[in-house]
């Protein structure tokens, strides 16, 4: 059981680095490798004896050299092997291990560990109890030869084992749990097979024959892949915790072949048809397990192709290898290609043409095609024939493989040319060189014709249908017309007629650039040519007329400049004409000019200005300083702001008060002196 | 009353020239100021002409204008009053102290103005 779950394990590293499933490949590099990285020991030394056991089993079927943790791990295996608190399934595994390994264990050990199996064998109650004390006795029969191993109850034991058995054919855990599995019935089969080895004495014929009828009675539930791949599925999680296909398939497997084996029970395998133990090794190989040869009957022989694409160009040959499952080389055969289907027929004249085989490279090649495999798609069926007839029973040669080949081949591309009519007569021929580079230039009206034809033909002079064949017609706004090239046989032939077409191109007349596609998965030269240009002269466009289809317009566009904004500011009022300004600003000045004309009209005068210096000066002064301010205001009406005036008018005001004061009172005192004079 | 028209005129120019008779005698510092007066009602009033042709667009600059000389005019008004001999209210203010007062509100006046006028 665990050992399945290490297998599944590789399997599942291995799945991701192979995926065939239809077509097999044998053991690889990239397996081993990918074994390798998942059961390196950690700290070097395995975690469990089950790991050890899975780990080394691993590199051993898979040819890895085993990694130096023998000691430690032997020492594990002693020790639990003399313990006396071990249960069955710590037994079960470090015998296992010791059976890899080849540890030094003492006969008292093993005595005493056989003495704890055959106890276990009397008690046990669940069909996992007998798993491991069976196996675990059968371990120790192949370690030793000088402890007694035999058991003396078989017959009781395959009862008490049978009892737990299903009418389905699948196995139940215990008498307990109704729940079956068909993983179980492997465990189970391995487990009576192991008892029939250590049978002290011969066992009822009848017994035996009913495990056979069960053995049908589960391969009745096998289930098939449509590739061939047999397989048992366990629907239900078991108790275990393990599930799936592959557990449950390989259990039965193991089961199987370890009751072919035991003595007398050959036979068994003769009941189950050939096709499903290939189609349970075609199970094991599409999950990538590798499975030991020595377990199955017969090896079955994949069949494998290294490249199935052939070109017929490069003349490639038909190279076919044979293989066991890990990649060992085949007994001698003849590989035969019995049928060539190609794509889509059922059938096929049968061929049987023989492949040479290569003794140095272990190929087998053909070195020319079957005639008549032109380009396109094929079935190639494969037959082995073995060489020696006794090799038919070790190997497994799977009837008939099915292998899709697709043979490529450059297509011939003749007689093409261009034509431009009038009416039913020619006005313009242009011949065409294609696939290479070809500039034509023509102009048509919308009444005239444009016809395009060439032909097709493979390397073997068939005509030829490709997967596309297209005529495009591109106007110098972007707007495309794409047409198909039909065919009738070799000669492809597009005929456009411009006054049907006239309302398909929107009316849009103009330069068309044209370009004509022809292509194939079997076409090497597929081509996507340019030819030139058609100038087309079409009728104006009428009112109702479709528009053409807007052109993707360049997303990165957007990040262009933009259209500038005008900003609409507030309308500025209407000014008076300049010269109306003026005239008002002279006429402002009149009521002035009369002012000063009133003053000496009326007989100013300074008689009052005080004559001696310091009042002079201080009245000179005082005059100043209120010049000086109204300066000061018209300084702030031009350009200083009112912080600076209130400042500057703040000195020259303290300035004028002294002075004004000194001033006014000197005339005060004057003019009372006067009066009182 | 029955009286003519012609009477009515000769009656107004009687008045008018009793009237201007009768302002000769003011002294000349008080005409001096009426002159001032008057020149600055005509300056306001040139302004205000100027508004009704042009418009009023700079708003602010024809109040502080119109304002400037009805201020100086008010001021000078006051100032008036106050040097005029034959009023008994200001006897005891020398006519220093209100051409002082007088030069100074005009001052403060102006600064008002010229903020205002933008």
């Amino acid at each position: 059981m665990a050992r399945s779950l290490g297998f599944i394990i590789v399997l599942l590293a291995v799945t991701s680095i192979c995926d065939a499933v239809a077509i097999f490949h044998p053991i690889s590099e990239s397996h081993r490798s990918a074994a390798l990285e998942l059961f390196s020991p950690a700290a070097g030394s395995f975690s469990g004896l089950e790991e050890a056991y899975e780990a080394l089993r691993t590199f051993e079927v898979l040819g890895i050299e085993k990694p130096d943790t023998k000691d430690h791990t032997c020492n594990s295996v002693v020790d639990t092997l003399s313990s006396s608190s071990s249960n069955l399934k710590d037994l079960y595994h470090s015998l296992r291990v010791n059976g890899l390994l080849k540890c030094k264990t003492s006969k008292e050990a093993l005595t005493g560990t056989v003495s704890r199996l055959k106890g276990g064998v009397k008690e046990a109650t669940t069909l996992l109890d007998y798993y491991y004390s069976v196996g675990g006795l059968l371990l120790v029969k192949d370690q030793s030869s000088e402890v007694d191993v035999l058991l003396g109850n078989a017959d009781g034991i395959l009862r008490s084992i049978k009892a737990l058995s299903q009418s389905d054919g699948r196995w139940r855990y215990s008498s307990n749990n109704p729940a079956s599995s068909t993983y179980a019935a492997g465990v189970a089969l391995e487990t009576l097979s192991g008892v029939i080895s250590l049978a002290a004495s011969a066992i009822d014929e009848n017994l035996i024959g009913t495990l056979k009828n069960d053995i049908v009675k589960l391969f009745d539930s096998i289930e098939k892949y449509d590739d061939g791949a047999y397989y048992f599925d366990d629907k239900v999680i078991d108790a275990s915790g393990h599930q799936g296909p592959l557990s449950a398939t390989s259990a039965v497997v193991r089961g199987l072949t370890t009751f072919a084996s035991t003595s007398g029970t050959l036979n068994v395998l003769y009941t189950i048809p050939e096709e499903k133990i290939l189609g349970l090794a075609r199970f094991f190989l599409g999950v990538g397990v590798p499975g030991n040869s020595k377990d199955l009957v017969s090896v079955p022989l994949i069949l494998s192709l290294p490249a199935t694409v052939l070109s017929l160009t490069s003349n490639d040959k038909l190279k076919v290898r044979v293989n066991t499952v890990l990649g060992s080389i085949a007994p001698p055969l003849s590989v035969k290609l019995m049928q060539v289907f190609s794509s889509g027929s059922k059938d096929a004249p049968v061929l049987k043409e023989e492949l040479k085989f290569d003794p140095k490279e272990a190929i087998h090649t053909m070195d020319a095609l079957p005639e008549g495999v032109d380009i396109g798609e094929y079935v190639f069926a494969f037959e082995i024939v073995l060489s020696d007839p006794e090799d038919k029973r070790k190997y497994a040669t799977g009837g008939r493989t099915k292998v899709p080949i697709h043979v490529t081949g450059v297509v011939g591309v003749d007689n093409a040319k261009l034509t431009l009519l009038e009416g039913d007569s020619v006005e313009s021929e242009k011949k065409l060189n294609l696939p290479g580079k070809n500039d034509v230039a023509l102009s048509a009206n919308h009444l005239q014709k444009l016809h395009l034809s060439f032909l097709l033909t493979t390397p073997l002079g068939k005509p030829f249908k490709p997967h596309q064949a297209l005529f495009k017609l591109r106007h110098e706004t972007g707007v495309e017309h794409i047409f198909v090239v039909g065919n009738s046989g070799k000669q492809f032939k597009i005929a456009l007629d411009f006054l049907g077409l006239v309302e398909k191109f929107f009316y849009l007349s103009g330069q068309y650039d044209i370009e004509l596609i022809v292509g194939d998965a079997a076409m090497e030269n597929s081509f996507l040519q340019p030819l030139g240009y058609v100038e087309l002269d079409l009728p104006k466009v009428p009112e109702k007329a479709t528009r053409p289809p807007s052109q993707a317009v360049d997303p990165y566009l957007r990040y262009g400049p933009k259209a500038e904004i005008n900003h609409i500011f507030r309308v500025p009022e209407k000014r008076p004409p300049q010269e109306v300004s003026f005239a008002f600003l002279g006429l402002v000045f009149v009521p002035f000019l009369v002012f000063l004309i009133g003053l000496l009209r009326l007989g100013v005068n300074l008689k009052n200005f005080p004559t001696s210096t310091v009042p002079a000066t201080f009245a000179i002064l005082f005059h100043g300083g209120i010049a000086a301010v109204l300066l000061l205001y018209v300084f702030f009406w031009l350009k200083l702001d009112l912080f600076t005036t209130l400042k500057a008018l703040g000195v020259i005001g303290i300035f004028l008060m002294f002075v004004g004061h000194s001033t006014l009172s000197h005339i005060a005192s004057v003019s009372v002196k006067v009066k009182s004079a | 009353m029955g009286r003519s028209p012609a009477t009515t005129k000769d009656d107004a120019q009687a008045l008018f020239h009793s009237l201007r008779s009768a302002y000769s005698a003011t002294p000349t510092n008080l005409k001096l100021i009426d002159l001032y007066v008057v020149f600055a009602v005509f300056t306001a009033l040139i302004q205000v002409g100027y508004m009704a042709i042009v418009g009023s667009f700079p708003f602010n600059s024809f109040l502080s204008g119109v304002l400037s000389c009805v201020g100086t005019a008010v001021l000078a008004v006051c100032l008036r009053i106050q040097v005029n001999k034959e009023n008994k209210e200001f006897k005891d203010l020398p006519p220093e102290r209100a051409f002082a007062d007088f030069v100074l509100c005009n001052l403060v006046l102006h600064l008002v103005i010229m903020n205002f006028l933008g």
